[in-house]
């Protein structure tokens, strides 16, 4: 399956499902609301077959007030590559785990819960990672601001 | 969706499922965060009955330095220094992961010389990797002579890089469109008599140590894990491969000028400590063929094709990319909105991922299987916890 055809078939499974262009990747942006759904296809649909989760990761938008997860996917049967970004609000960030599908998944929320605090549902054990568990705010947002921050004079 | 509680390690802890089947009483153990098997700052809390590991619980991050954060205050050059820390005996690695993130994202055209250099020099540390994992995957068995063994022949690869890029382990010898400086006038000398030497030193790592009885029983069937429960729990490298999935970045998409050159890609059948043990040491010879092809004829060329010192702005948008290091797959996601600094940065680090795979294979276990399978994985604690 070329990248084209890739991408279409997988913004036909639902609506409002878009192709991201600014992307090195065939990327598609899911709505948060359908996005469990749509993963169990991924996973299981014979024209796609995404055994392997490689990776997660989350950017903060503070301008748009959305927090977007990026999630890789990769087929080992078919050999294709899969980018999703899926938005959720910045004020209650709540996502769906995807940890029944793709194990991996509950390791890397939990990075994603320790420095974004994007709170996913149905997770079995979601607590801090690398920070102490009583650690107040999220550094990896943009507007995090702590006592020992250093900030440059210039 | 609901939302969910937020838990505790204590919680954690009080919830661990109790699995007894005997009336033995269970207790927990804190291996590390200062065990020497572990490699590093990483502690795991064992539920145990009896002897028997019926549990693990990880817990990270008494190295986080915070990398991610740092990259976005720091230009895109810079970041290769950032990767250096993340896991250090394979700095070369995760340079040029970082680079070919950038250079993908710029559309930069490398010559055919800094593809071979970049390439032999990613396997000679690959096997420089492979000898430290070796020497120390023997003392953590009990065994120290392979230690002195491994460092030594180390010491050969250490020599030639150091020649050549000046540093000893944090190696910043990659950049986004080259490298820093061309290979020493006696580099291909020097790799050439280390192949030579390395050959005949390779059996003599199987004589000393492979064909130990102990070593065979204490490896053989401990901590297995099949290809398909490897690859849902996020393994790669060695790990994956050893469980009969022969997922290499180096074929499947291969970088630098790895689909020029003929190399095998070493798989078990069992996915158990002895499987990840030899998938390594073939792995050595892979590397040393590689090398052997690529080394008569470097093409000539610049080192560099980006003028130093230019800022680096890559275009707006998402960029992935990755490479395969000697334990797994590095991956470089970042994203750009046409700045000098990126203004997201997130590494994609195989340990981090492999650790994972470790609670399938050692619950039913003995903590000596536990301290094998560690070292099998071949931890690298800054990788983890960035």
């Amino acid at each position: 399956m070329t990248k084209e055809e890739l991408l279409q078939q997988v913004c036909g499974l639902a609506d409002g499902m878009t192709i991201q262009e600014q992307s090195n990747q065939p990327t598609v942006n899911v709505p948060v609301e359908k996005w469990l759904s749509i993963a169990k296809t991924l996973k299981s649909d014979q024209r796609f077959q995404f055994d392997m989760l490689s990776d997660q990761a989350a950017i903060d938008w503070p301008q748009e007030n959305q927090i977007e997860l990026v999630y890789q996917f990769y087929s080992t049967s078919l050999g294709h590559n899969l980018m999703v970004c899926v938005r959720v609000s910045r004020q209650n960030p709540i996502a769906p785990s995807l940890y029944q599908l793709w194990p991996i998944s509950e390791w890397q929320e939990r990075e994603i819960f320790d420095l974004f605090g994007v709170r996913y549902s149905d997770h079995p054990d979601l607590r801090r990672l690398f920070l102490e568990d009583d650690w107040k705010g999220y550094p990896l947002l943009k507007d995090y601001k702590d006592d020992f921050m250093l900030e440059r004079p210039w | 969706m609901v939302n969910p509680e937020i838990s505790s390690l204590e919680k954690r802890i009080q919830q661990s499922p109790s699995k007894t089947e005997l009336n033995t009483q269970e207790y927990f153990v804190n291996m590390g965060p200062q065990h020497p098997s572990t490699h590093g700052v990483l502690r795991l809390v064992l539920r145990m009955d009896g002897e028997t590991v019926q549990d693990i619980i990880p817990v990270l991050g008494y190295i986080h330095r915070g990398i991610e954060k740092k990259s976005e205050s720091v230009g895109y050059r810079q970041q290769v220094h950032l990767t250096d820390r993340l896991d250090y005996l394979c700095s070369l690695m995760n340079n040029w992961g970082v680079s070919a993130a950038i250079e993908k994202a710029m559309n930069i055209e490398l010559n055919d010389r800094i593809e071979t250099v970049r390439t032999i020099v990613a396997e000679l540390q690959r096997i420089q990797s492979h000898q430290l994992w070796w020497g120390v995957f023997g003392m953590d068995l009990g065994a120290f002579t392979p230690f002195l063994y491994g460092f030594r022949d180390r010491e050969k690869i250490t020599a030639i890089f150091e020649e050549t890029i000046g540093a000893r382990l944090t190696m910043n010898y990659f950049q986004p469109g080259g490298m820093m400086y061309d290979i020493h006038p006696d580099f291909v000398q020097k790799v050439k008599e280390f192949i030579k030497y390395f050959r005949p030193i390779l059996k003599e790592y199987e004589d000393l140590f492979s064909g130990n009885i102990i070593v065979q029983e204490r490896l053989r069937n401990v901590g297995i894990i099949d290809g398909k429960t490897a690859l849902a729990y996020g393994a790669t490298g060695p790990v994956l491969r050893a469980s009969g999935i022969p997922y290499d970045l180096r074929k499947i998409e291969p970088y630098g000028v790895y689909s020029k050159v003929q190399f095998e890609v070493p798989v078990g059948k069992v996915g158990d400590c002895w499987d990840r043990y030899q998938v390594r040491m073939q792995e050595m010879q892979e590397s040393l063929k590689i090398i052997e092809q690529l080394i008569d004829n470097i093409p000539e060329g610049k080192h560099m094709v980006m003028k130093f010192g230019a800022k680096i702005r890559p275009p707006a948008g998402r960029f992935y990319s990755q490479i395969e290091t000697a334990r797994g797959v590095f991956g470089t996601f970042f994203v750009s909105d046409t700045t000098d600094k990126p203004y997201r940065m997130h590494f994609r680090t195989p340990n981090f991922h492999n650790l994972w795979s470790v609670l399938k294979m050692a619950p039913g276990g003995r903590v000596a299987d536990l301290v094998a399978i560690l070292s099998s994985i071949d931890v690298v604690v800054p990788d983890m916890d960035r």
